[in-house]
């Protein structure tokens, strides 16, 4: 057997690592996705005074820390058994929908857009942010990470600290936002709706008026059929920060709804002793393996699984975009895995409408940001949106708050299962008896989980955007066959 | 990334990290293009196509300068140590986690052990009636899989390998780095080896951006939430634990303009190797207290003291981890 091995592939803050088998007529047997990191955070926070988590879990991530600092503070809230004031939870929402532009918007032009904008097999030197401007121009470039920019200010400018915020308090913020402040957001979010539009025809330019993407898009090795969580609000309509978690299955259909503090009743997850990441699945299915389908328990959390868990958007741009997706693709639900990228640049125009509406309200700079806090009932959840998935922080504590026990699900994590079996997929698809395994085959096995922006490529959610990659073929007894270094 | 030979040759590397201190290099923002002009990326695994192979067949001391960033948590981590440490001419040990061990650092409070029982069997949401843990080597049907050994212990860089400098931060302020990027770019003479570079020698206090009268005494420590910050008052003086007076300043006080305290990330000020004993007697001497059994009355107030003094700097820290 033949044995095709891709490492590094960077990681989920830390490396990611893919086992190809190959059986003796070259097609594919298998393929293993591992994830060698393991840090531990769960252990060590135990002890640690509950509210110094928000802060703490930020650093699981560098990419997406507000992610978890709010969905920690939301478990917080529960630990305290209290809810925020309006102010408080309008000015986190604000913060989180700068926190998803800047993220959106990096994954977009730094990782996806150079497998469209420049393509999937044109010479891997060119195929990063780099060759994206070249293809695009600087000023457009530079438009990009002006944009980003902004909303690492707007970040900094509520939660203090640019990448590890510092906001969230037991009950509420830290801090308000004084009348000059808002009048600055409110243009700079203008200026995201306009960049979130412009992003939008840039998708619409370089890749639905690409017939051959289109059908790669549809007729690829990419489609997975699994089952779509999201987090709704009281509409149905896609909510980043706050709401219950829907679950539709793959025909659409609602399997369930459930409010944060339910989610052991839903997800459970399971462990291979190959990698040092778990494998979450539908608890009221089961584990039933690495199968696709109605009756797998296997789901994704991403941007296309969130369109396709709510009944829309919240903002009318964003609605617009959501029913041209579906209309264009045939109708909900979609299980092109490619059009998570679509989908990601609908929730970025709907972050940026967001973003507007809140700095425009009213009530926004008022001065009310801290609920009052009585006894500590000691254990909490926290749910959010992370831009790679649901988020799921739960948290018990004794009497004084100090934390006994720690249970996190990540974004990202979520999708172990569906990024596994993407990459097998599009493996099988492209690795075929008598076919020379090129680099741009390669790309394209690895645009499987790239389109999932799973944290291993937050990594990659940057300049200039792309992943280091070795393929060596080998014979069963070791001999090495071929070696493929993608520069 | 090709260039002239006069060009310097960077690499940036992270370890057991979150990609923070990637980040903190991105947000150059647009002097991204001025750093494209005076450096080569010769690796940089979070945005370059450049491999571990590459980086082995490179001379050695190939690379001028190294960010290093992460703590060492597994073999892969430290083999990568190892081989950069013999790839570079300048090895920075660049972030808390590099620096200090980090925030990874404080699971030395536990054990390997502890920490797969909990993620693996013990977790309310794993189902795992066999108690499978991941293996270093596990056999499948189509061969043979590896991941690397989660050790018992985090380290610091300089733990592992010779470290010439340091730039501490969680992340690193990027400002800072470009000083010292501009500094080694123009050839100016480096501070002696062993140096932290890119922050102040004196603490947070110092400087602070919030208010400090002379001499005020407290009888109660808070916890942040029990008390209303006033949004400008020392926290210390308000009875609210600040690590300000045992770290380092240079951060440009980004958690402080968030008004929440200082949790010591730029590590200890110049002369100090403890933050804890430095706390210690910054805490006894604001406390209005005279009679020992007062003293330890208000001492009782500061709930997890070790995991707050040493938030940062656990695996480099006089107690270094829990006993076994």
């Amino acid at each position: 057997m033949k044995r095709i091995t891709i490492d590094p592939i960077t990681r989920l803050e830390g490396h990611g690592k893919i086992e190809i088998f190959l059986n003796d007529e070259g097609e594919v047997s298998n393929v293993y996705f591992q994830v060698p990191e393991l840090r531990g955070f769960e252990k060590f926070c135990e002890g640690r005074p509950v509210e110094e988590l928000p802060a703490i879990v930020a650093k699981i991530c560098g990419v997406c820390p507000g992610c978890h600092h709010m969905g920690s503070g939301k478990a917080v809230d529960a630990v305290f058994g209290v809810d925020p004031p309006p102010v408080a939870k309008k000015l986190r929402e604000l913060f989180y929908m700068a926190h998803f532009v800047h993220s959106h918007t990096a994954h977009f032009y730094a990782l996806a857009a150079p497998d469209f904008v420049v393509g999937p097999s044109a010479p891997a030197s060119e195929r990063n942010i780099i060759g994206v401007i070249g293809k695009v121009g600087r000023e457009i470039g530079t438009e990009v990470i002006k944009q980003r920019r902004i909303a690492q200010e707007i970040q900094a400018l509520l939660g203090g600290h640019q990448t590890f915020v510092v906001m969230n308090i037991p009950g509420g913020v830290r801090k308000g936002l004084s009348e000059a402040e808002r009048d600055d957001i409110v243009i700079k979010a203008e200026g995201f709706v306009e960049f979130a539009k412009f992003t939008l025809k840039v998708f619409e330019d370089f890749v639905l008026k690409n017939n051959e993407y289109v059908d790669l898009i549809l007729n690829g090795p990419y489609s997975l059929k699994l089952h779509s969580m999201g987090l709704v609000d009281k509409n149905n309509k896609v909510n980043f920060y706050d709401g219950k978690v829907r679950v539709v299955d793959t025909e659409g259909k609602e399997l369930f709804k459930y409010s944060s503090s339910e989610y052991l009743d839903y997800v459970a997850e399971h462990v291979e002793p190959w990698s040092y990441l778990k494998f979450p699945y539908l608890k009221k299915i089961g584990w039933k393996g690495f199968i696709e389908g109605q009756n797998s328990g296997v789901y994704h959390a991403t941007p296309l699984s969130r369109l396709n868990a709510a009944d829309g958007m919240a903002t009318p741009l964003a609605q617009k975009e959501y029913e041209l997706m579906y209309a264009t693709l045939g109708g909900k639900p979609v299980h092109a895995t490619l059009a998570m990228h679509w989908a990601r640049l609908i929730e970025l125009l709907y972050s940026a409408e967001r973003c507007l509406e809140l700095a425009q309200d009213n009530e926004i700079t008022g001065k009310e940001l801290r609920a009052q806090l009585g006894h500590i009932p000691g254990e909490g959840v926290g749910i959010v949106e992370a831009q790679r998935g649901t988020l799921t922080h739960h948290y018990w504590t004794d009497d004084k708050g100090i934390v006994t026990k720690v249970n996190i699900i990540v974004g990202t994590t979520n999708n172990h299962a569906a990024i596994s079996m993407s990459i097998k997929k599009a493996a099988e698809g492209f690795i075929k008896k008598g076919v020379k395994v090129s680099d741009g085959i390669l790309n394209m096995v690895e645009m499987a989980f790239r389109a999932y922006d799973p944290c291993f490529s937050c990594a990659t959610h940057s300049f200039p955007g792309q992943m280091p990659v070795i393929l060596e073929i080998r014979e069963a007894n070791g001999e090495l066959k071929q070696r493929l270094v993608r520069n | 990334m090709e260039g002239s030979k006069a060009k310097l040759k960077l690499a940036v590397y992270w370890a057991s990290a979150c990609g923070g201190c990637c980040v903190s290099v991105l947000d150059v923002h647009e002097k991204l293009f001025d750093v494209i002009a005076a450096a080569d990326l010769v690796f940089w695994p979070i945005a370059l196509d450049i491999k571990y192979h590459d980086v082995e067949e490179m001379p050695d001391q190939h690379i001028d300068l190294t960010l290093f960033n992460g703590a060492v948590r597994n073999s892969e981590n430290e083999h990568m140590a190892r081989l950069l440490r013999k790839k570079s001419k300048i090895l920075v040990a660049y972030g808390s986690c590099s620096h200090l061990g980090g925030i990874p650092g404080l699971a030395n409070f536990s054990t390997k052990e502890d920490i797969l029982n909990r993620v693996f069997i013990e977790s309310e949401s794993v189902v795992n009636p066999e108690n499978i843990l991941p293996q270093p080597e596990y056999e499948v049907k189509e061969g043979v899989l590896n991941l690397p050994e989660f050790f018992n212990d985090v380290r610091s860089l300089a733990q592992v390998v010779d470290v010439d400098y340091f730039i501490p931060g969680c992340p690193p302020q990027t400002e800072r780095l470009l000083e010292v990027f501009v500094a080694v770019v123009s050839g100016a003479e480096l501070p002696p080896k062993g140096s932290v570079i890119g922050a102040e020698t004196k603490t947070q206090c110092d400087e602070c951006i919030r208010k400090k009268t002379e001499n005020k005494r407290i009888k109660k420590f808070y916890r942040p939430w029990e008390i209303t910050d006033d949004g400008y008052s020392c926290f210390m003086e308000q009875g609210v634990i600040c690590m300000g007076p045992a770290t380092r300043a240079g951060c440009g006080y980004r958690c402080i303009k968030g008004n929440a305290p200082c949790r010591g990330c730029y590590g200890p000020p110049a002369g100090v190797t403890d933050p804890g004993a430095k706390m210690m007697s910054a805490i006894a001497s604001i406390i209005d207290e005279k009679e020992p059994e007062e003293i330890s009355r208000v001492l009782e107030d500061v709930v997890d003291p070790a995991g707050l003094f040493y938030r940062f700097s656990l695996p480099v820290s006089l107690i270094r981890r829990k006993i076994i």
